[in-house]
């Protein structure tokens, strides 16, 4: 019977053709395989996928670039938004993004962040936040929660050792040039459609002149965290959503 | 402005203009002194209504090299300009540039240092431009003008230069040439490369995927040794070729010379008073300009010191440039070295006194 | 409704986030397998249960799973 179901007529789900077969390096049950999956998606039911370069990061997404069939540049540790900006301010008909972790986007490239969004740079900034530096062996971030323990705040993170943690997305919400800012997370079916949703209106945003979109990604990072994959996502639902709220920040665009 | 028309102008609103007339793209800057005109006068100038070229003032050095990597690794020319300790904030992007073989253009109008240094002009950032402040094996080609004319007329030689061989390239000039006014020919205009160009031209630049092709990607990452080996061997053939092509350098006075002064840009204007002073006081002296500093004339100098009594290097440094010259003539003759540090423009006669006491004695 | 999965049993790398997200059990890790790169996989144990709701493949972070469906006559 399962041979009968299982036929081209009836597929109803597989991954993206822009996602190709090289398998991922991600550590299993890692957020950045949906995300990318999303990104791959929302590009290919826009039909954009001859006009789009992306900007990828330092950090574990360094190698976006190998799973993704688009024009790519690797930026420097933080400086995507920077990136982008010379390339979508010299083709302005492409669709441009970044895709940067906590480390990248909120520590060293905490000025380009700003400074792009508030620039109204017509591009999107994924930001996949797990409160941790992931590729280089879990150390803080400025994400990291207060209390959360890290390679580099081994006895948890404290004020007077560690300072706060970072909002950057409250903060990108209060700037002018932003036209949408939201919070998302792809843990579950539910939450991976609003992800989805966020990214696509993004996307179009940005391609119509709107201003700067920043898309965060609540995210895990099992290994980081020294979890299962499991009980990473409940640790997240547990504790990163209580300090990062999901939801739309800013939304100029409705 | 007529093509041929003759202006006076500041070697800083030379770049400026020179850029806009030879379809510069964009320019992505950040102020600091001495050359601030550059960003201030394409800003006054608007030619995003005339030629389309962008002009953005960026949060920082760091970021305005950086848009200049995207620019440029999407096939645009696109360039920054800055001054000594600006471009030490560069390197970090320089350095992503040349590995990931990324044509952008910098600027570096010198300044005393080191560190926040002196508004003043100066020479040294030379070993910065010629050893790669930046990380790793790599070079930037290095064109260093001495005149108003040469600011207009590099700008379009950086870029092509820059594009011939998807490598940086950068202008090295410093605070006297930067604000001095001198006539200038400015090129005549010439239109921004079209979309089809660009693709045709430059088919490695990302500006989207399409299905005839596989995907574009800069990047100067590579984690597999062997073949970030062969990666570097590449470059190095690369900079080879450069050395063995495109050495560019001038000469006056050397055929007849007992000693030649080795000096570039703003230092080798004024070792040109000095030579007429020195010629005046029967010392037959010459002067070899180089005008890129990498690939640096090795073979030329070395073939003008045959025969001769002395070199006297004159630099506005503490003596970078000297080492060049005494690795190009490997000891043949005595190479002395001239200069004054800080911001501190030196004289002609003292020129002409150091060629005395450390040469001729 | 009835569905199935296809399983890329290579590109899993046994996270079974999946296995986590079927509200049919229908998909599990395999017991005392892993594939050519050492990672434990996951299967349909309970495939008559599926019913093609996607759930499985749509957390997936490597994109391994294939969902077919089809309406079943009486």
């Amino acid at each position: 019977m399962e041979n009968d179901i299982i036929s081209p007529e009836n597929l109803v789900y597989q991954k993206p053709t822009l996602m190709n077969d090289v398998p991922m390096h991600y550590c299993p049950g890692c957020s950045h395989g949906v995300v990318h999956k999303l990104v791959a998606e929302v590009i290919e039911e826009m039909g954009m996928e001859d006009k789009t370069v992306g900007v990828c990061p330092v950090g574990c997404a360094v190698f976006a670039y190998r799973y993704l069939d688009i024009d790519w540049q690797e930026a420097a540790h933080g400086r995507a938004p920077a990136v982008a900006t010379g390339i979508k301010r010299l083709w302005p008909d492409r669709l441009v993004f970044t895709y940067q972790g906590d480390g990248d986007l909120a520590c060293i490239g905490a000025c380009e962040t700003i400074h792009a969004l508030n620039r109204g740079e017509n591009i999107v900034i994924i930001f996949i936040n797990n409160a941790i530096y992931g590729m280089t062996g879990g150390q803080m971030a400025p994400t990291t929660l207060m209390g959360q323990k890290t390679s580099t705040c081994p006895y948890g993170r404290v004020p007077e050792l560690h300072g706060y943690p970072l909002k950057m997305t409250e903060i990108a919400a209060t700037l002018e040039g932003t036209c949408y800012v939201t919070r998302q997370s792809v843990e579950t079916v539910a939450a991976i459609r609003g992800a989805k949703k966020a990214i696509r209106k993004a996307f179009e945003a940005s391609m119509e002149g709107k201003g700067s979109s920043l898309v965060e990604i609540v995210s895990t990072c099992n290994s980081g965290w020294k979890m299962s994959p499991k009980k990473a996502n409940d640790w997240m639902q547990e504790n990163m959503f209580k300090f990062y709220p999901k939801g739309d920040l800013k939304d100029t665009i409705k | 402005m007529a093509k041929t028309e003759v202006t006076l102008m500041k070697g800083n609103d030379a770049i400026a203009n020179a850029a806009i007339r030879c379809g510069v793209d964009g320019f992505f800057g950040y102020p600091i002194t001495p050359q601030s005109e550059i960003i201030e006068t394409l800003s006054l100038l608007k030619p995003w209504e005339t030629s389309g070229m962008v002009v953005v003032q960026a949060e920082s050095e760091v970021a305005s090299i950086n848009m200049v990597y995207g620019a440029a690794g999407a096939g645009k020319r696109a360039f920054t300009s800055s001054s000594s300790p600006g471009v030490a904030l560069m390197q970090e992007g320089i350095s992503y540039m040349a590995g990931a073989e990324i044509p952008g253009v910098v600027v570096n109008v010198q300044r005393g240092g080191p560190g926040l240094g002196t508004i003043q002009p100066s020479q040294s950032d030379y070993y910065q431009a010629t050893r790669g402040g930046g990380n790793g094996d790599y070079n930037v080609i290095v064109l260093a003008p001495a005149s108003v004319q040469e600011m207009a007329d590099f700008v379009d030689l950086a870029f092509d230069l820059a594009f011939k061989y998807r490598n940086p390239a950068m202008i090295l000039s410093d605070g006297v040439i930067g604000q001095m006014m001198e006539k200038v020919v400015l090129p005549p205009f010439k239109a921004r490369l079209t979309e089809d160009e660009i693709k045709s031209k430059y088919p490695w630049a990302t500006f989207g995927r399409t299905k005839d092709r596989e995907p574009n990607i800069m990047t100067s990452l590579e984690l597999k040794p062997e073949v970030m080996e062969e990666r570097n061997i590449k470059l190095q053939k690369k900079y080879q070729t450069i050395k063995d092509t495109e050495v560019r350098y001038e000469t006056q006075k050397c055929d007849d010379a007992d000693y030649v002064i080795v000096s570039f840009g703003s230092a080798a204007r004024i070792s040109e008073k000095a030579i007429e002073m020195a010629r005046e006081a029967g010392i037959k002296v010459g002067l070899f300009r180089p005008i890129t500093l990498w690939p640096f004339p090795t073979k030329q100098i070395c073939d003008i010191a045959k025969g001769k009594k002395g070199i006297l290097v004159v630099e506005i440094n503490a003596g970078q440039m000297v080492d060049d010259v005494r690795l190009s003539i490997n000891g043949a003759v005595p190479v002395e070295y001239f200069g004054r540090l800080g911001g501190i423009v030196p004289e002609p006669d003292e020129i002409v006194e150091a060629l005395k006491s450390k040469l001729i004695k | 409704m009835k569905g199935a999965i296809v399983v890329n049993t290579d590109r899993c790398k046994g996270c079974a986030l999946c296995v986590y997200a079927c509200p049919q059990d229908v998909i599990a890790l395999a017991e005392k397998k892993v594939n050519v790169h050492g990672y434990p996989y996951v299967e349909a144990v309970k495939a008559e249960a599926c019913v093609g709701c996607s759930s499985c493949a749509i957390v997936c972070p490597d994109g391994c799973i294939e969902v077919y469906r089809k309406k079943m006559e009486e």
